[in-house]
């Protein structure tokens, strides 16, 4: 298990307890933060933009376009994931079940692919 | 009943408990989503040539709604920073403006962009008949440049008796730009900014038609996803938008003096769903609006 319980554990009891020295070093912990929230929002903006703009340059194929946007998707997606929703530091449980989760989707969409190569009758 | 762990962590987990049932949650929202986007990569793996549309959407308004749910993203995650800072007065505006951008976007969606799409109407051409309206079609020319054909006629339908009735033998159509003017290489490629349908108008006899409806769900594959996907968003918005007029109401301010720190992991775990919801749409928003 994850070893840095102890710790942990003191100082979510501490903020339970309303000790002040506490809340000032989570404050600032935050606000050291806030900086980067919004300029992920400007660049989440700007990616929003440069997608739009990709999708009317040819690239030759459509699916060369797909593939394109796809990219700026996933990029913009994983800023999200890892900032907004803390994911690049988070408890190992999270990313426990997160595991699961991308097995899963990944089984999914696997799927898709049997459907247009038979793998059993071929 | 105290619910236990809401601020402290949980020894074996770590957490508090809030945290881990909304990612549980969440892991569960991405096979929702999974299962629906699958469907549609199914569906336009599967269409014809020419018979996925493209450009039927209106990219500027599109854009402005991808932007207000980004906007909504910082301005609740910059809700909770507040409540940890202890900044009641800031989370509360925070919060009023992610409230409203919700409403904003869904605005958006329930007042113009769907009922836009209800009022529009669209044939498929039978094979054997789509020479018979090449001036409307283009299709030659399509052939020429190497793209794919146009098997649809749309427009602002004059007739609508012509749904129902079997009488009326006709669709009389107000045509869209792209096929009043089929072979203009401006047509070639969806338009950024949405026109609306010209004043030339084409009939087209049901009899060579193999399917006509108004752009609903069951218009189309395109639009049977389009409208699934993009109203069970919407439903998440609306979830969303709930949840934090509720924290935002006297509510929060009561849990607020009572305990700061459990009104500030609520407005977390709500956040938590929001950014999920925020990342839906950043792959809807490529693949119906711009693909």
């Amino acid at each position: 298990m994850d070893e840095s319980h102890e710790p942990l554990i003191a100082e979510t009891a501490a903020a339970t307890t309303g000790d002040a020295s506490h809340d000032e070093h989570a404050a600032h912990d935050v606000s050291k933060h806030i900086r980067g929230y919004l300029m992920v929002g400007g660049t989440l903006l700007l990616f929003t933009a440069i997608t739009v703009f990709l999708s009317y340059v040819n690239f030759g194929t459509q699916k060369a376009n797909v593939a394109v946007a796809l990219l700026v998707a996933t990029f913009k997606a994983g800023l999200v994931a890892a900032i907004f929703m803390h994911l690049s530091s988070e408890k190992r449980m999270i990313y426990r079940i997160l595991i699961f989760t991308f097995f899963f989707v990944s089984g999914l969409f696997w799927l898709i692919y049997l459907a247009w190569y038979d793998p059993i009758t071929r | 009943m105290e619910i236990p762990y809401t601020v402290t962590a949980r020894p074996d987990t770590g957490l508090w408990n809030a945290k881990v049932g909304i990612w549980l949650f969440l892991a569960s929202e991405v096979m929702l989503f999974g299962g629906l986007f699958s469907a549609y990569v199914f569906l336009r793996l599967d269409a014809a040539p020419g018979a996925w549309p493209h450009g039927l959407l209106n990219v500027p308004v599109g854009t402005m709604n991808t932007a207000i749910l980004i906007a909504s993203s910082v301005t609740v995650v910059m809700a909770w920073a507040s409540l940890k800072m202890r900044r009641f007065r800031a989370y509360w505006w925070y919060m009023l403006v992610t409230i409203l951008c919700g409403v904003t976007f869904l605005g958006v969606k329930l007042i113009y962009e769907w009922p836009q799409k209800f009022e529009h109407f669209g044939a498929f051409i039978k094979k054997d008949a789509l020479e018979k309206y090449e001036p409307y079609l283009g299709n030659h020319h399509l052939a020429e440049k190497g793209l794919a054909p146009r098997t649809e006629i749309s427009g602002h339908l004059h007739n609508h008796e012509a749904l129902h009735d079997e009488n009326v033998k006709e669709y009389e159509i107000a045509l869209d730009p792209v096929n009043a003017d089929p072979t203009n290489p401006l047509m070639d490629r969806p338009h950024f900014l949405y026109v609306p349908p010209t004043e030339k108008l084409a009939k087209i006899e049901k009899a060579d038609v193999e399917y006509a409806n108004m752009f609903l769900p069951k218009h189309s594959a395109y639009f049977a996803s389009y409208f699934t996907i993009t109203g069970l968003h919407g439903l998440h918005v609306l979830g969303g938008v709930i949840v934090f007029t509720y924290l935002w109401l006297p509510v929060g301010t009561k849990l607020y003096k009572r305990n700061p720190e459990h009104l500030a992991n609520r407005v977390e775990v709500a956040g938590l769903f929001w950014h999920f919801v925020d990342l839906v749409w950043i792959f809807v928003f490529p693949l119906f609006y711009l693909l």
